[in-house]
C-alpha cells in the first residue's frame, strides 16, 4: 500500500546541505502496525510528514496504493491527505477557539460535507471515545488524555486507511497514554494502516513490525 | 468546503483574535464614516446656495456696473476710462424692454439709526417697491414702499424684523419717527422675518426710496440693478434688450455685466461639486490607508496563526481554501466596518442637519455606494498577499514549532 524508493530529504542549513534521509527503501502493507525509532535527528519525523504527503522528498518515488503521489498538484495532495490520512501529533494541535466537537468536524467542514451529517459522525466519535459530555468544551477546558482523543477523532473521521502518530503519549501521564494506544490499536486491529513514531520503547516494542532509523537510514526492521 | 462553513471559520477566527477584529473595523469605519460625513456637509452646502438662490426669486437677472470679460482687455481698460455708473434712469429705461417684468434699482449703505435714546449701525438698502416682488418679501405690519414715481425721494421706510425688535421693543413702530444719518424717516412698514439670504440678514436691513438713500450717501449711481423677466424662456432676450438699451444709453459702449441667476448658480453648483469630490476623495485616502493597516494586521494574523495554517493542510485542506478564509476574514471585517461606519457616518450627517437646519447635509448615493465599496475592495486587495503567505506556508515547519 505504501511503497518508498530511494527517498532522499535534503535541507539547506545556510550554505550547507543536510541530507534527513538517504535512500530509504520501504513498503508497508494494508492494515500493518509499524513504529518508528530512533534518536532525535535520525529522520523519523520527517520520513512520517513525507509518507502523510506534508513534505516533499529531494528524491525517489513514493507510490500510496499504487499511484504515484510525489508529483501530485497541491489540490491533489490535499485531497489524499484528507481522505486518505490521519495525522496524531505530540502536541494535539487542536484549534483553541473550537470546541471538541468542531475540532472534530474540521476534516469534515474542508470536504464540503453537510451539517447534518457532520454532526452525526462527530457526535458517533464524542461517544465512541467517552466525550460525550464533553462536546461543547474547549481544548483548553480538556485533560491531556481527553485532547488527544478528541485529535484522534478528528484524525479518524474521514475513515482514512491509514493512520500517522507522531509521538502521541509524548505528552500524557501513564494512564492517559495506555489509553491513547488501546484506541490506536483498536483502529488497527478494524484494519487501519498504523505507523507511531516514538521514542518510548514500551510503546515501539508494541508494533510488530519495529523499524529502527539512523542518520536517515533504515538500520533495522524486525517484524515479531 | 461549503461557503455557509468557510464563513463561519472565518468568523470564529474573527471572534478569536478580538482586539484585532476590532481595531481594523475601527479602522474601515472611520474611513467610510468620513467618506459619508464630509461628501454630506458638501452636498448640503451645494444644497444650501441652491436654496438660498432660488429664495432670490427666479427668473432673476443681475446688472452690475463695468464690464468684466475674460480673454482680454476691454477699451475703458485702454484709455484708463473708470467704467461709468449705473444710474436711475438706466433702471428706468430698462423697464420699457418688452421682455423685462419688473426692475428694482438698488443702492446699499450703512448708517446710523437712532429712535428715542437708542441707535443702531444698519445697512440701508435703497429701492423701489419692486423689490419686493422680486425678493418675494412678506411683511409683518403696514405696507412696503409705494409704486409713486421713484425719482421722489420720500422720507418713509420699511424696517427688518429685528431692527423693529431692537429699537422698538414693544412700542409699536408704526407711524414713528426715526432718524436714519443725518435724516429724518417715517416708519411705514415692518417686514416678516426672512432670516439669512446669501449673508445678507434680512431681518438687519431697512430699505428707504432709491432717491432718499441716494440723497442720503451723497451719490448718484446705482449698486445694480435687478431684473425680473417676464418668464424662463424669456431670459435669454431680457438679458440682450437690457445690454442693447444699457449700450445705447452709455453712448454705444458695452460697461455693464448682466448676469442671470442660472450662471451664478451653475458656477457654485460646479464649485461645490468639486468642492465634494475632493473632500470626498481626501477621506478615500483614509480608506486606503485603513487597508494598508489591514495589510499589515492581516501579515500578523498569518504568523500568530502558523500552526493553525499548518493543521488545515494536515487535515486535508488545499491552498485556494486558505486563500479563501483568509479572503473572507477580511471580508467581514471590511464589511463590520463599513456598515459601522456607514451608520456612524449618517448618524454624523443626521446631526449636523439637526444643529444647522439650513444645511441640507444629505451624502449623496455614490459616495455612500463609492465607500462602501472602495472599503471591501481595499480588504480584498491589502488581504492577497498575506492570503498567498499563508497558502504558501510549509505544514512541518507550522506545525513542528510549538
Amino acid at each position: 500500500m505504501i511503497a518508498l524508493q530511494g527517498i532522499e530529504r535534503i535541507f539547506q542549513v545556510g550554505d550547507q546541505p543536510v541530507h534527513a534521509l538517504r535512500g530509504i527503501d520501504l513498503e508497508i502493507g494494508t492494515g500493518e502496525y509499524v513504529s518508528l525509532m530512533g534518536p532525535s535527528g535520525s529522520g523519523k519525523s520527517t520520513l512520517l510528514n513525507i509518507i502523510g504527503l506534508l513534505d516533499r522528498a529531494s528524491g525517489g518515488t513514493y507510490r500510496l496504493d499504487g499511484r504515484e503521489v510525489t508529483a501530485l498538484s497541491d489540490e491533489e495532495q490535499a485531497r489524499v491527505r484528507r481522505d486518505k490520512i490521519g495525522f496524531v501529533f505530540q502536541f494535539f494541535h487542536l484549534i483553541a477557539r473550537l470546541s471538541a466537537q468542531q475540532n472534530i468536524e474540521l476534516p469534515m467542514l474542508l470536504a464540503g460535507i453537510p451539517a447534518a451529517e457532520r454532526a452525526r459522525r462527530s457526535t458517533d466519535l464524542l461517544a465512541r471515545y467517552g466525550l460525550t459530555d464533553r462536546a461543547g468544551h474547549r481544548p483548553e477546558q480538556l485533560s491531556g488524555g481527553q485532547r488527544q482523543r478528541v485529535a484522534i477523532a478528528r484524525a479518524t473521521v474521514m475513515h482514512p486507511p491509514v493512520l500517522l502518530a507522531d509521538e502521541p503519549t509524548g505528552n500524557l501521564d501513564r494512564a492517559s497514554g495506555q489509553e491513547v494506544v488501546q484506541i490506536l490499536e483498536g483502529l488497527q486491529a478494524a484494519g487501519t494502516t498504523l505507523i507511531v513514531v516514538t521514542h518510548d520503547p514500551a510503546l515501539g516494542q508494541r508494533a510488530r513490525r519495529r523499524l529502527r532509523m539512523v542518520d536517515g537510514r533504515i538500520e533495522q526492521d524486525l517484524r515479531a | 468546503m461549503r461557503w455557509i462553513d468557510a464563513i463561519g471559520f472565518a468568523w470564529g477566527g474573527l471572534r478569536g483574535f478580538r482586539s484585532r477584529t476590532w481595531l481594523m473595523s475601527v479602522s474601515m469605519a472611520i474611513g467610510v464614516g468620513a467618506v459619508v460625513v464630509l461628501t454630506s456637509l458638501g452636498e448640503g452646502a451645494r444644497g444650501y446656495i441652491v436654496d438660498q438662490f432660488s429664495a432670490l426669486g427666479t427668473n432673476l437677472l443681475i446688472v452690475f456696473p463695468g464690464r468684466t470679460e475674460t480673454g482680454g482687455a476691454g477699451t475703458g481698460m485702454l484709455v484708463g476710462q473708470t467704467p461709468r455708473d449705473l444710474t436711475l434712469e438706466d433702471a428706468l429705461a430698462l423697464t420699457r424692454a418688452p421682455g423685462i417684468a419688473t426692475v428694482a434699482p438698488l443702492t446699499v449703505g450703512t448708517a446710523l439709526m437712532t429712535y428715542g435714546g437708542r441707535s443702531r449701525e444698519t445697512t440701508v438698502l435703497g429701492s423701489t417697491a419692486q423689490w419686493k416682488h422680486i425678493r418675494r418679501i412678506d411683511m409683518q405690519a403696514g405696507s412696503f414702499l409705494s409704486e409713486s414715481d421713484p425719482r421722489a425721494a420720500a422720507p418713509v421706510c420699511v424696517i427688518g424684523a429685528t431692527v423693529r425688535r431692537e429699537l422698538f421693543g414693544s412700542e409699536v413702530a408704526l407711524g414713528r419717527q426715526v432718524r436714519i444719518g443725518d435724516r429724518r424717516f417715517r416708519v411705514i412698514g415692518v417686514m416678516a422675518t426672512h432670516g439669512e439670504s446669501l449673508g445678507f440678514n434680512m431681518d438687519e436691513i431697512i430699505v428707504v426710496p432709491v432717491a432718499a438713500a441716494q440723497a442720503l450717501f451723497n451719490t448718484s449711481s446705482l449698486l445694480r440693478i435687478l431684473i425680473e423677466a417676464r418668464s424662463r424662456a424669456d431670459i435669454p432676450h431680457a438679458k440682450a434688450q437690457a445690454e442693447a438699451i444699457l449700450q445705447a444709453r452709455h453712448e454705444g459702449e458695452r460697461d455693464v455685466t448682466v448676469v442671470t441667476q442660472d450662471a451664478v448658480l451653475e458656477t457654485f453648483d460646479r464649485i461645490l461639486r468639486a468642492l465634494t469630490l475632493a473632500v470626498g476623495g481626501i477621506a478615500g485616502i483614509s480608506l486606503s490607508v485603513a487597508g494598508i493597516l489591514i495589510m499589515n494586521v492581516m501579515l500578523i494574523a498569518v504568523s500568530q496563526r502558523r500552526q493553525e495554517i499548518g493543521l488545515l493542510k494536515a487535515l486535508g485542506a488545499t491552498r485556494a481554501q486558505i486563500r479563501v478564509l483568509f479572503l473572507i476574514e477580511a471580508m467581514i471585517l471590511a464589511s463590520l466596518g463599513a456598515l459601522t461606519g456607514l451608520a456612524a457616518g449618517l448618524g454624523g450627517s443626521a446631526l449636523i442637519r439637526r444643529v444647522y437646519p439650513a444645511l441640507p447635509a444629505y451624502a449623496p448615493a455614490w459616495a455612500i455606494s463609492a465607500a462602501v465599496l472602495t472599503a471591501g475592495l481595499t480588504a480584498v486587495i491589502f488581504t492577497l498577499l498575506p492570503a498567498r503567505r499563508a497558502a504558501r506556508l510549509d505544514a512541518v515547519l507550522a506545525l513542528s514549532r510549538r
